[in-house]
């Protein structure tokens, strides 16, 4: 089952190698991660995104309370966090198709940031599966090139419930 | 008024600091700044071992000894990955350490310049944290740091990477006075809700059982564990890294659990109706197969690592927190619930198996058996503080099996790990430790050979060190695994007895040398050693093919055991079915 964990780490050097390597000595792929630092300039968030089983994944989240520069950990329930992705697409967009791709950017409420000869690149933020369904409808035009960052989220409500 | 100082010098300093009085280092280019730093410190005492692994081993010994962190100091690169085993030792073991390892520059690391290695890359899952110093100024805090995370909550190694141009750099000297450490907040103190629930879940136990590792002797808990056992009248199983923390002469002390336990320790683990594990992580060559381990029973589980709780064994009561504290909150609870023992019965059940399965060996006439020399170490020392080392292995076990402990921090084994090679070096540091006692190191020939380098050590730094070989001629405990489950195919298991002459070699480095053949022989030889006013050896060639019994074979129930029937054929008790399930 996926889980998503979000982990407040000290913002120094090689944290990130000490959380990531927990899930890597075990076999555990990361499926998304995502880092940055938080409104405290000292404290950066760790979004990770992992398929695991629920006891070998209390065990790594037992292993990282350990790790000395890690703050907290949080197990986001998935129906109660806000959780973000972000995309852009380089899409092929000869012009006079380019009207079509256009509006399955303003469905999504994304934004066309670049414009080239016969391409358009879009950056459209959403949820995994709102941009999964839009890649699905840009892939007919021809996906010439794709980043996206990892899951980034929070849990819903104040900020100590 | 602030006063300039390298980081060479700011490091002895903080050393000074923290209490440190005995250091293991061996230098190389990049480190001498901080040789030449140390040469002029009166505090701290340099000893220089004959390989980097025989000063991180060495440290280790002390720290284990004397309850304070060991410190070892080497170079870069090559010095530096070979303390890698000893760390991952005191990892394993929970062992207090700071290692220093020195680095290239920084303006060159990460060019594979000359005896470079990333030692915090390579060191990360073997450490309990570590850190590669930017600047000099820094050292203070990183320095006052370590030493806080390895000696706190559950203890264990730390590593410093100090480049060159960082122990050569100047700053203004200061040094905290306390750490901020916002992720690290070991807890200490025993819910008290729990301590509750457990003092109630003892007073009602008919067969309960105490299960005490590791973490009673790191906590100073021994009083605590005989306060409560005496009170309640608990039966106590002490594991291999737990030796020491109960006394090994009291009747309600029941031998060591696990692979090579006695029968009626694991028979006793089998039918406890309350495991009650302080200190202890519930480790494989205990347990055994773990859905058969102490299967009848509810489960305490005390210790101050969370992540233990729960990992191996589902547990009724975790209390999370010091052992010492925990334990007389819980006596204290049942002194005021006025409880009382009820064991006799149980007691008298465990004493029927303890006589009907003794540990026992052969004993043939004029047949020098391996359990006979740790027997006769211990009753010619009775009169003595004796600190005991091992090596890995079939001497380890006959040690743990034969040797009677006097307390706790006078035993240093490689748990975990298991590493041969620990026992000697880490004799040494138990030496430095504890001028006061006779160190005895027992060992294998297999294992004595991975670090016998430090016979010099032993010979130039006045660490008399006893080591006592049990020499059979081969790789001990491998030969036995490959005669019960390898068809008796000796794949490279098999040494040379007189190859090295151990008794030349003892004599090559000014030391003493004696060789035993018969049981004859023994006591004369051995006190002989022991009186030597250095370090010896004692060559004792026992019996070749003897086996460690009992045994659970691996991946077994620990009660269904090969061996320990007294008069009973070895060969007799082997179970075909249990060797199947061996492979499966």
């Amino acid at each position: 089952m996926q889980h998503t964990l979000s982990v407040l780490v000290e913002n120094k050097p090689g944290v990130l190698t000490r959380v990531t390597s927990l899930f890597a000595r075990r076999g555990f792929n990361i499926d998304s991660l995502a880092v940055g630092v938080t409104e405290d300039l000292t404290l950066s968030r760790i979004t990770l995104v992992v398929s695991a089983e629920d006891i070998p994944l209390e065990q790594i989240t037992k292993q990282l309370h350990k790790l000395i520069n890690v703050i907290k950990i949080q197990d986001l329930d998935p129906d109660s966090m806000i959780d973000r992705e972000l995309v852009l697409f380089k899409v092929n967009a000869v012009p006079d198709r380019r009207h079509e791709v256009i509006e399955i950017a303003n469905v999504f409420r994304a934004k066309i940031v670049d414009v080239g000869k016969n391409c358009l690149t879009i950056e459209a933020t959403g949820t995994a599966d709102k941009l999964a369904a839009m890649e699905d409808l840009l892939r007919a035009y021809g996906i010439k090139e794709l980043a996206r960052t990892g899951k980034i989220a929070l849990a819903r409500g104040s900020r100590d419930s | 008024m602030s006063e300039r100082i390298t980081g060479a010098s700011a490091l002895v300093r903080a050393l000074e600091i923290e209490g440190v009085d005995v250091l293991f280092g061996y230098p190389g280019g990049v480190a001498l700044p901080v040789f030449d730093a140390l040469y002029h410190s009166e505090k701290v005492r340099t000893i220089l071992p004959r390989h980097e692994q025989g000063a991180v081993h060495a440290a280790d010994g002390y720290a284990r000894v004397t309850g304070k962190p060991g410190v070892a100091l080497t170079t870069s690169g090559p010095g530096a990955t070979n303390t890698i085993t000893g760390l991952a030792n005191a990892f394993m073991d929970s062992i207090p350490m700071v290692v220093i390892t020195a680095q290239v520059a920084t303006h060159v690391i990460g060019t594979d310049a000359f005896q470079e290695s990333d030692m915090t890359g390579i060191t990360m899952p073997i450490t309990k944290h570590n850190y590669l110093v930017t600047q000099a100024a820094d050292l203070p805090e990183v320095l006052k740091e370590a030493f806080h995370i390895a000696t706190t909550g559950r203890p264990g190694p730390v590593l410093i990477d100090l480049p060159v141009d960082v122990s050569k750099g100047e700053f203004d000297w200061y040094y905290p006075e306390t750490v901020s450490l916002p992720g690290y907040k070991p807890t200490y103190k025993g819910h008290a809700k729990q301590v509750k629930q457990a003092a109630q879940m003892i007073t009602k136990a008919r067969k309960p059982l105490l299960y005490v590792g590791g973490g009673v002797i790191s906590s100073n808990a021994a009083n605590e564990i005989k306060e409560l056992a005496e009170l309640m009248q608990l039966p106590v199983t002490t594991t291999m890294l737990g030796k020491g923390a109960f006394p090994e002469d009291h009747h309600l002390w029941i031998g060591m659990p696990g692979m090579h336990g006695a029968k009626y320790t694991n028979y006793s683990i089998t039918e406890t109706d309350l495991l009650i594990g302080v200190g202890v992580r519930f480790d494989d060559r205990v347990t055994g197969k773990l859905s058969t381990f102490a299967s009848k029973a509810k489960v305490i589980h005390i210790d101050i690592d969370p992540a233990e709780i729960g990992k191996n064994k589902a547990v009724d009561v975790p209390i999370v927190g010091d052992a010492r504290g925990i334990l007389g909150a819980i006596t204290a609870e049942l002194r005021k619930m006025g409880s009382e023992p009820r064991t006799d019965a149980w007691m008298r059940a465990i004493d029927d198996w303890r006589n009907r399965f003794p540990l026992h060996y052969a004993k043939e006439e004029g047949v020098l058996y391996p359990q006979l020399v740790v027997e006769r170490i211990d009753a010619l020392t009775r009169d003595r503080e004796v600190v005991l080392t091992t090596e890995v292995g079939q001497n380890q076990m006959w040690a743990c099996q034969y040797f009677k402990l006097r307390g706790p921090r006078m035993w240093a084994t490689s748990g975990g790990l298991g590493t041969m090679g620990y026992g000697f070096p880490a004799a040494l540091g138990c030496a430095a430790g504890r001028p006061d006692a006779l160190v005895v190191n027992v060992a294998g020939d297999g294992s004595i050979q991975m670090n016998i380098q430090e016979m010099a050590t032993a010979k130039l730094n006045d660490l008399p060190v006893k080591n006592v070989i049990l020499n059979n001629g081969y790789l001990g405990m491998v030969r036995q695994w490959q005669e019960l489950f390898y068809g008796k195919r000796y794949a490279s298991s098999v040494l040379d007895r007189d190859c090295p002459d151990f008794v030349k070699l003892a004599e090559a480095y000014g030391c003493f040398g004696i060789r035993v053949t018969s049981p004859d022989e023994l006591d004369a030889a051995l006190t002989a050693a022991f009186e030597f006013d250095g370090p010896a050896i004692v060559d004792c060639r026992v019996v070749e093919e003897e086996c460690v019994w009992p045994m659970v074979a691996p991946g077994g129930s620990i009660d269904e055991m090969l061996g320990g029937v007294p008069g009973g054929p070895v060969s007799e008790m082997l179970d075909d079915d249990l060797i199947e399930e061996v492979w499966e």
